[in-house]
């Protein structure tokens, strides 16, 4: 070839190369940059006053002092809106009377105006009937009235959804029982607290628009018209919110479904599910491989095995969980339904393909005169292969192994049926043999797909996702160290 | 070609050429009574008939592929690898016949121990690589241990290059320091018969001369059988030598007398280069 074609061919094939390379970080980045940045949001974020009171009262945590002057601050600022909310529950009330009045109601309803009880639409569906004169346009008024309280109750809701329950009232269920704990989460809360939305369905060719309705229109000439100009100018003071660097994150408890805490129990589902995974497929892989490797003959029953091996590892990881499901649980019974234990076995049997190849091919690798030495020594023949072969084969074998338990730890398929649960305590070594466990990638899956207020938590789910990744890439990035070391320890 | 061979011999401090009745005196430990070994088919050694004596250093030569490795690596069974080979006549270790069914390989290796052509330590520090054999054979103690390292890398005259540097992985030895090495590691279980393969051919002179040094300082201590290609090494090195050619044993006789006095014309042929 001429010496100037030769040149260009290899400038270009040099090009090529790093074109490839730049294309490929550059979709790493393009892919991992927001994966990143929006889990590094579950863990840095600008906590309101109510992430800290939580944090207080479930765990015990925060300069206690501080967090209280905090939420004293917060609720006097919330006290002028709560005035106006408590102002207009009174004119509801008043009206009610007057309607009383003006269709001369029965003395009960005036006993229930006094009492206030039951709550204001109880109390007006009561009083339907106890009305003497007019009773129709009695009737229409209640249920105008009716209508405001709904609207109210609307408002109330809204407000509760941001601020936490307003004064006196007890929930039972946990998320109701604080506002908004992440001020990006307030901020759209506040927006749905100012405006109300409906469908606009004008243009009969098109689906109906969402149009936003300022929700102050409902109550033009109320005690609570100034509530939303007010809230939307405190909002700030009402929530107090703070660059909150929560790394705990990784190691709370997770409360009322992923509301509030971390995600403890799935990262320890996690690490129980990928070590047990190579606990089982580690030994088994390396045993089998030494055996296909160093002992079986090339007989056409091994090629078969190791053919079935080869498809094996091509089956798509959901038939494993079936697999999983209807033999380690309904047939072998490991444990009566799932569990970490069911789980991992699912997995090693996913990954041993991996595992098994890889490492035969390690072995094989490892020059035939090491074992002649260990034999012409008078090694027996397993004694070679523990002492000689397999150390030599280290490399190749522990890169196989780690990397199959970045696999077996971001798998998801083969754990839905044998080992996972959405929620769930942090579990203890034991118990691993007989319960399931949360785990990051059936989460990671569940928040996306299942869970009843995703939008709420979005957080919680990058949190998981950037966590799964960063076990993973760290578990790959030992696997480089790992074998770089080892390599270097045996090449002297 | 053959003068200068016959130099070689002539330098070495030999003693008086009736030697060779002195050699033949004792029973040999090696015996091969019409030994042949195939792989599939095809003969490598076809019917060798030769004894070895206790104690001396035997050479082995002949030209490519007459069988000089196939036979060699038959008297600690290396053989037995490759699923191919198989034997026919007897060969005898010490009145043992080393073929018979249920003889223990792992005690025969342990008695005949082997260098190869090509140095190959264990990627190991060098205390392990001397160490191995011990080990397998079940000593464990680190005392025991030291000393067994120490003796046999002095013994192959690499203890004071090493003795710093035990630790370190053997594959940062230079060559024909781990050629060295590799025969220390084959001294330490304490064989009586020594197998080497070439064991200079891929060393520099210098180095070579070390392991020449060094076969003359085991002589006497050990049985070593030797396979080479350099036949003035053959002549430098050894007490015996054997000529094989197409898998016969050509000719076998005392050193001094086959390389100035060769009985048959295709050892006065391959000796003075007109082939091989
Ligand atoms: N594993 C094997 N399978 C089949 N034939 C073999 C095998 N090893 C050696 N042979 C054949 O046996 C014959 C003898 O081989 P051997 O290695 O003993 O020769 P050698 O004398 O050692 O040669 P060299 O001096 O080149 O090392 C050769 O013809 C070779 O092709
Ligand atoms: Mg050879």
């Amino acid at each position: 070839m001429h010496l100037g074609t030769r040149k260009v061919l290899d400038r270009s094939f040099a090009g090529l190369g790093i074109f490839s390379v730049v294309l490929m970080s550059a979709a790493l980045l393009v892919l991992l940059g927001p994966i990143f940045v929006r889990g590094l949001g579950a863990f840095v974020f600008r906590a309101t006053v109510e992430h800290h009171r939580f944090i207080l009262e479930h765990f015990g945590r925060g300069d206690r002092r501080q967090v209280q002057g905090r939420i004293a601050a917060a609720r006097q600022s919330r006290e002028p809106l709560y005035d106006m909310i408590a102002r207009h529950e009174d004119e509801l009330w008043q009206s009610f009377r007057a309607i009383a009045d003006r269709h001369k109601a029965e003395a009960a309803v005036y006993e229930m105006i006094e009492s206030r009880e039951p709550d204001l639409p109880r109390a007006l569906r009561a009083a339907r009937y106890s009305l003497t004169e007019d009773g129709r346009h009695g009737r229409d008024a209640l249920d105008a009235l009716e209508q405001r309280w709904e609207v109210f109750e609307e408002l109330r809701e809204k407000v509760r959804v941001l601020l936490g329950p307003l004064p006196g009232e007890q929930f039972a269920l946990l998320r109701k029982q604080y506002g908004q704990t992440r001020w990006g989460r307030a901020q759209v809360k506040l927006h749905d607290l100012l405006y109300d939305y409906d469908y606009d369905y004008s243009d009969p060719n098109q689906m109906g628009r969402k149009v936003y309705v300022p929700r102050v229109e409902q109550f033009e000439g109320t005690a609570v018209e100034p509530l939303f100009a007010y809230a939307e100018d405190n909002l700030h003071a009402m929530l107090l919110p703070r660059w909150t660097f929560y790394w705990r994150f990784l190691f709370d408890e997770s409360f009322d479904a992923h509301f509030f805490g971390g995600i403890w129990p799935a990262v320890l589902g996690t690490l129980y599910l990928t070590v047990g995974t190579m606990l089982i497929a580690g030994p088994t892989g390396i045993i089998a491989a030494a055996y296909l490797a160093e002992y079986a003959r090339q007989t056409w029953r091994v090629s078969l095995i190791r053919t079935c091996i080869s498809t094996l590892a091509g089956v798509p990881s959901i038939v494993f969980g079936l697999f999983g499901l209807a033999f380690f649980v309904n047939t072998l019974h490991v444990s009566d339904s799932r569990s970490v234990l069911a789980g991992a076995l699912t997995l090693a049997v996913l990954v041993l393909p991996t595992v098994i190849r890889a490492s035969e091919e390690a072995i094989r690798a490892v020059p035939q005169t090491y074992k002649e030495a260990a034999l012409s020594l008078g090694a027996t023949k397993w004694r070679t292969t523990f002492t000689v072969v397999l150390p030599a084969a280290l490399p190749g074998v522990l890169t196989s192994i780690i990397i199959s338990m970045g696999r077996a730890a971001g798998e998801t398929a083969p754990i839905i049926f044998t080992a996972a649960v959405s929620l769930g305590k942090p579990l203890k070594l034991w118990q691993t043999l007989s319960q399931p466990t949360p785990a990051l990638p059936w989460n990671i899956y569940n928040l996306a797909t299942e869970h009843e207020a995703v939008d709420e938590i979005r957080h919680v789910q990058y949190g998981m996702v950037l966590t799964l990744i960063v076990m993973v890439l760290a578990l790959n990035v030992t696997a480089i160290i790992l074998r770089a070391r080892i390599s270097r320890k045996l090449r002297g | 070609m053959a003068m200068r061979i016959s130099d070689v011999v002539r330098s070495r401090d030999m003693r008086p050429a009736d030697e060779a009745a002195d050699l033949q005196a004792g029973p040999p430990i090696v015996e091969a009574d019409d030994f042949s070994v195939f792989y599939g088919s095809t003969e490598a050694v076809c019917g060798v008939t030769l004894g070895i004596p206790a104690g001396k250093v035997t050479a082995v030569i002949g030209p490519s592929g007459c069988g000089k490795s196939t036979f060699l690596r038959a008297i600690n069974r290396m053989n037995d690898l490759i699923p191919s080979c198989r034997t026919t006549g007897k060969l005898m270790l010490e009145g043992q016949d080393l073929y018979e069914p249920g003889l223990d390989v792992v005690t025969l290796r342990r008695t005949v121990g082997m260098v190869f052509q090509k140095p190959n330590p264990f990627p190991k520090s060098v205390f392990d690589n001397v160490a191995y054999g011990p080990r397998i054979h079940g000593s464990h103690s680190r005392q025991e241990l030291s000393e067994v390292v120490e003796g046999s890398l002095r013994r192959a005259a690499l203890w004071e290059e090493v003795k710093d540097r035990l630790s370190d992985n053997a594959l940062s030895l230079s060559g024909g320091q781990q050629q060295r090495l590799c025969i220390a590691r084959a001294l330490a279980v304490d064989p009586d018969i020594v197998l080497m393969d070439e064991p200079a051919s891929a060393l520099d002179p210098r180095s070579t001369a070390r392991i020449e040094d060094l076969i003359g300082e085991l002589r006497g201590h050990y049985t070593i059988i030797i396979v080479t290609h350099n036949m003035q090494q053959a002549a430098r090195v050894s007490d015996m030598t054997a000529f094989l050619y197409e898998g016969r044993l050509v000719e076998c006789g005392p050193t001094a007398r086959l390389f100035t006095k060769p009985r048959e014309q295709e050892t006065e042929d391959y000796i003075t280069g007109r082939f091989g």
